[in-house]
């Protein structure tokens, strides 16, 4: 964890308003894990006064890409940046996915712009593992598929996929899936997040989440961002303590 | 940097390397923080409240991000005096800098309890009561803003300690400086002003709070006006010392403090942002006062001209 001042590199415009942010920063993209995130000043000024936090999207050598969609103030200046402008980013921050555990096949779960942390794990994940992906969105306009893999696609309106949400389309391939040992690994809306702890807990199988909540320092000292555990009484940080965790450890 | 400034003040009995504090409940236990900058470098840090048993805060959302301020619902999460003295204090005694305990309580005994236990460890060098947080209902509030509780709970945490006693006040009353005049008439040793500003926000679609807890309290540079009133408020009618804070986020704003009256300040959202303000700002001071030729930060208390 350290704060550093890197050179943006590249601003790449994906599609309705999805922008991705390639930034030169090897002293976290070095030792940043996937599932971890940054919080970055997206302005010297106290507006916004505070940093944004946004999970890796993917890592290049000594580059880290950021996902981000075009709709506050924040993401509005980070758009805005010039190519070799300074970036005052503070990572890398929280824990990340265990994807070196014993299992056949990661199941990828994303809903919108909750698949931003999916190419960074799908670059470290092991080879030998079998890749399945769902992804979801409301309409096809929300479904982000960059960098993802062996993919099927559900859009609540049926407009792109599968018509109905991810988790029911996850259902509609649990055969397909539930053949190997899977573990599921998922990021994306609260809402979806829920649904999907209740899918894994149902059927039994190995699960973990990236949750997100408001949150100021991005590092502890706020204590801005509980979520509750179902393990133990009280709260985990999200920052600290997750972003990522199994399923199990907390209510959603 | 020059060797010759003397950056040291004493805050009644309490000396500090420098003025320069970190303020409660934005540097939690110094753990954390202590990857980002250099804690020796700072006059001191305030733990996180404490309250005699552990309690887990409000649940989410804690936060809400307002224009060039925060909100924040907390709810006074921490681990409780036991798991403090056997898990914090290892570190915080490693620390090369002076370490302030900061007690929020429910009840007046519960105050002079934690005192009592805490004063025994050599590493607190003071306590800073927290009167005044807005987010607790069945305390903070109430002992801030009731003069006679107040008065009640300083006469009782001093009986509990020989160590420097400073009351944080509330903002959030209509006449600061007579709390500042009972704190000291009841042996507190210094105030620090101000706590946050109580202050709510709402989504405008579902018309619902954005806090659980629906109020927080406003920190940030929105109020550093309104804190400097208050600190220079409390000058001009007693003669106590003051730890300033309220959006300091920069070592021009720490200046203004200690110019209408304070003899410390503390930062405290800004190290959510810059955790290594703190530094910045102890380094500001010092060429400041280099380029002003004058030799001592504490002489630049009060001297505000009207």
């Amino acid at each position: 964890m350290q704060i550093t001042n890197s050179k943006v590199a590249q601003i790449i415009e994906l599609e309705n308003s999805i922008n991705l942010i390639k930034v030169h920063c090897p002293e976290i993209a070095l030792s940043a894990a996937p599932g971890q995130f940054c919080n970055i000043k997206v302005s010297e000024s106290t507006f916004p006064l505070l940093r944004r936090p946004f999970s890796i999207c993917d890592v290049d050598g000594e580059f880290i890409y950021f996902m981000f969609n075009l709709v506050g103030e924040g993401t509005k200046l980070l758009a805005h940046k010039k190519i070799g402008e300074e970036l005052d980013i503070l990572g890398p921050l929280g824990n990340g996915f265990n994807y070196n555990d014993d299992y056949e096949a990661a199941v990828f779960v994303g809903g919108g712009l909750g698949v931003a942390p999916f190419p960074f794990l799908l670059q470290r994940i092991p080879s030998d593992k079998k890749i399945f992906s769902f992804i979801g969105g409301r309409s096809a306009k929300d479904v982000i598929t960059y960098g993802q893999k062996n993919y099927l696609i559900s859009t609540d309106d049926g407009s792109k996929g599968f018509k109905g949400n991810v988790i029911e389309l996850l259902n509609e391939n649990l055969k397909l899936i539930a053949s190997s040992n899977i573990k599921i690994f998922g990021c994306g809306p609260t809402p979806m997040l829920r649904a999907l702890k209740d899918f894994a807990i149902q059927n039994n199988l190995n699960c973990e989440v990236s949750t997100e909540c408001a949150m100021a320092c991005g590092f502890g000292i706020c204590q801005g961002c509980p979520i509750q555990a179902a393990d133990k009484e009280g709260y985990y940080l999200v920052c600290k303590d997750g972003p990522v965790f199994d399923v199990k450890k907390v209510v959603i | 940097m020059t060797n010759n400034i003397d950056l040291s003040v004493n805050i009644g009995s309490l000396k500090l390397k420098n003025p320069v504090i970190l303020a409660s409940g934005t540097v939690g236990y110094g753990n954390e923080i202590s990857n980002l900058t250099d804690l020796s470098k700072l006059g001191a840090i305030v733990t996180k409240s404490l309250s005699l048993k552990p309690r887990k805060g409000n649940p989410p959302q804690r936060i809400v991000e307002t224009a060039a301020g925060m909100l924040n619902a907390i709810g006074l999460a921490n681990i409780g005096v036991e798991e403090f003295i056997k898990e914090k204090i290892p570190f915080l005694s490693q620390l090369n800098t002076s370490i302030i305990c900061n007690i929020a309580a429910s009840s007046i005994d519960e105050y002079a309890e934690c005192v009592r236990i805490l004063t025994k460890e050599d590493t607190i060098k003071a306590f800073e009561i927290n009167i005044s947080c807005p987010n607790v209902k069945e305390g903070g509030l109430i002992f801030g803003h009731d003069i006679k509780a107040v008065a009640k709970v300083t006469e009782k945490v001093r009986a509990a300690t020989d160590k420097p006693v400073i009351i944080k006040l509330s903002p959030n009353v209509p006449d600061i400086a007579s709390y500042a005049r009972v704190v000291k008439e009841e042996g507190g040793d210094a105030v620090s002003a101000i706590n946050t500003l109580v202050g709510t926000s709402f989504n405008i679609y579902t018309r619902k709070p954005k806090l659980f807890n629906i109020t927080g309290g406003l920190s940030g540079p929105a109020i550093k006006p309104v804190a400097l009133a208050k600190v220079l408020e409390i000058k001009r009618n007693v003669d106590i010392p003051i730890i300033g804070l309220g959006g300091i986020m920069c070592w021009q704003d720490a200046v203004e403090f200690m110019i209408v009256g304070a003899s410390a300040v503390q930062l405290g959202t800004v190290n959510f942002i810059n955790p290594n303000a703190g530094v910045e700002i102890v380094n500001g001071l010092s060429d400041y006062l280099t380029k002003m030729s004058i030799d001592k930060v504490s002489s630049l208390t009060g001297t505000f001209v009207i």
